[in-house]
């Protein structure tokens, strides 16, 4: 029975014996480093699995941005801008308008892909959750890890958008770079609870559709994205104010062009960004923790 | 169980429990394991082994009892214990979007283990696992030995002292069986501590120098693979077939040949200390089984007469 496995291999790139056997840290040293940097080295393994489809996220990422700006701030905006002239909007022109609410949305959306079947492949069709959880990480770690590399993505996108904001004229004011970050962080407000949700279901039976369909869509629709929530009805005025999309859109007016808002609703919208994503995250945690040591 | 002071035990579990509601998947069972041992757990699917294997690597919280992975509580200390541990677990979950070398390096990364020592580890378990040509191959691309292979290239990246393999060798061909076992048994020589599941008693002959019996989540017995077939089996056994009809009814007129008799649906075991001999009179009661064999007593029969059920159903 094979003999040839029982010889020493002399051939492949073996190490000379004169070499000092590798020797790792000890398992103390593991444990304490993983603790400190656990959610950085899941991170890591995302980073660089997306290397392999790099490709399609800087196409998506390009491609996004022009085919909304394209349609909404250069098509739809020679409509809007000839019927109302830019009074409408502060003074700014249809483009500046819609611009940073594009930027919001597009964080959203993103979030909404990973946030859903991205869970759904590390809990059941991928399974990429268990591998990792043989090591010192914690289930904590691997959800903050997942978390995080979602997060570099959408800021990496946030920062190539705005790049093609700039190019269309559709930022007056350098304040809008802080833009990418309140973005970014609309993406992960609406992400964060979803990936705790996304944790608790077992079998995908189309709730990740519907998610797309009633609650992104009317997110971006209903956020004040398109036209100001002011011309809404009343009673749908609330899906702006529960929408992460809106806080961070009309933050991203006053940095881009100088919308005119007061102080203390700014700091609302901010606020509110940073609750959603702490209570996301804290609840995602918890979530991931009691499936994966059940 | 006696502790010895040159190995220090590894692992030591005290009336371990685990309940899923009102299910009792490890009912109470109590080992130790020294350092250096190669230990398995044999039983059936569904015993409770891969519940207790998980318990030990800290993945899965008890429900009672104690249990002490190198002097730490993996509840309280997860990261602490499983940093000395190698796991290859039932199911083969290796990260499908990664290429074959990056799996055993980003597997490292969470163990802290910085790039110097992981660009050659890898390379050298690659090796050890015989998969150095397909270094960048996709894991989708590799056959079921060679994922295994892998999976237990992976569990090596920290150099762990301990090794927990829950089923290795399932569902694989006899000739990657045979791979894998001599790949641990070069880890055993090494002084690795092995702790395994299975439900083939072949294995569990070849790999364990000690073993506990498990059914239902309870210990049936406790000894090595040698002391457990003599305690609870004969030296040889006569196995005879007369025909799927006639099986229970040769029972009759064979009694009182050897020391016991098991009436399968498919064949009759005579328990006998000289197969041959009873074979002799089997023959002699004018009896003509369609086949007959005389093999030495396995770990099969010490299950089947612990349990009056067969491993593998």
């Amino acid at each position: 029975m094979n003999n040839h496995e029982a010889a020493p291999s002399t051939t492949g790139p073996s190490r000379p014996a004169s070499l000092t056997p590798l020797v790792p840290h000890p398992p103390a040293t593991s444990a304490r480093k993983t603790r400190r940097f656990g959610s950085w080295y899941v991170a890591e393994q995302y980073l660089r699995a997306m290397k392999g489809y790099l490709d399609i996220v800087i196409a998506y990422s390009v491609g996004n941005p022009l085919i909304y700006l394209f349609a909404m701030g250069v098509g739809l905006a020679s409509l809007v801008d000839a019927n109302s002239g830019t009074a409408s909007f502060d003074g700014a022109s249809y483009l500046q308008f819609v611009a940073p609410a594009l930027l919001a949305s597009a964080a959203m959306m993103t979030a909404s892909g990973e946030f859903t079947y991205g869970v759904m492949s590390g809990f059941k069709w991928w399974k990429t959750y268990y591998g990792p959880l043989a090591t010192p990480l914690t289930p904590q770690q691997i959800c903050q890890g997942h978390a995080l590399a979602v997060a570099i993505r959408i800021l990496g996108q946030s920062i190539v958008y705005l790049v093609i904001v700039l190019l269309f004229g559709a930022a007056t004011s350098g304040w809008a770079v802080l833009s990418i970050l309140t973005a970014s962080l609309a993406g992960l407000a609406f992400g964060l609870p979803l990936m705790a949700y996304s944790a608790s279901v077992r079998d995908d039976k189309g709730q990740f559709a519907l998610v797309e369909r009633f609650i992104v869509m009317p997110l971006f629709l209903f956020s004040g994205t398109l036209f100001p929530l002011s011309t809404l009805p009343w009673f749908l005025q609330w899906i702006g104010w529960i929408s992460p999309v809106w806080h961070a859109t009309e933050i991203g007016r006053v940095l881009s062009y100088g919308y005119a808002e007061p102080l203390w609703l700014s700091v609302v919208h901010v606020l509110y960004l940073l609750a959603l994503t702490g209570g996301g995250l804290l609840l995602a945690r918890r979530v991931y923790a009691r499936r994966l040591e059940g | 169980m006696i502790q010895n002071p040159s190995r220090p035990a590894v692992i030591v579990a005290d009336q371990l429990t685990k309940r899923y509601g009102d299910f009792t998947a490890v009912d109470s069972i109590s080992f130790e394991v020294p350092a250096g041992e190669s230990f398995g757990l044999l039983g059936p699917n569904g015993a409770g082994k891969s519940t207790t294997m998980r318990m030990i690597g800290g993945v899965s919280q008890r429900s009672g009892g104690t249990l002490s992975i190198m002097g730490l509580d993996p509840e309280q200390q997860g990261p602490e214990v499983r940093a000395h541990l190698g796991v290859v677990p039932q199911e083969d979950n290796l990260d499908q979007e990664l290429k074959v070398r990056d799996n055993l390096i980003i597997y490292g990364r969470y163990f802290g283990l910085p790039m110097s020592y992981l660009r050659p580890k890898a390379d050298e378990l690659l090796e050890f696992a015989q998969l150095t040509e397909k270094s960048t191959a996709r894991v989708d691309d590799l056959s079921g030995g060679m994922k295994r292979r892998l999976t237990i290239a992976r569990s090596l990246i920290n150099d762990p002292r301990v090794l927990l393999l829950d089923e290795p060798t399932t569902g694989l061909d006899p000739q990657a069986r045979h791979i894998l076992w001599d790949r641990l048994f070069r880890l055993k020589e090494r002084g690795v501590t092995l702790i395994l599941t299975t439900h083939y008693m072949d294995e569990a002959e070849q790999l364990c120098d000690r073993l506990i019996v498990v059914d239902q989540g309870r210990i049936m017995a406790e000894g090595s693979p040698a002391a457990l077939i003599r305690e609870y089996s004969t030296r040889e056994v006569l196995e005879l077939r007369f025909g799927a009809d006639r099986n229970a009814g040769a029972a009759d007129a064979v009694a009182g040949i050897g020391e016991r008799i098991e009436v399968l649906p498919d064949r009759l075991l005579i328990y006998a200390h000289d197969g041959e001999a009873a074979l002799d009179a089997v023959t002699a009661r004018g009896l003509t089984p369609l086949t007959s064999l005389v093999r030495r007593s396995s770990l099969e029969d010490v299950f089947l007469r612990l349990t009056g059920r067969s491993l593998i159903e």
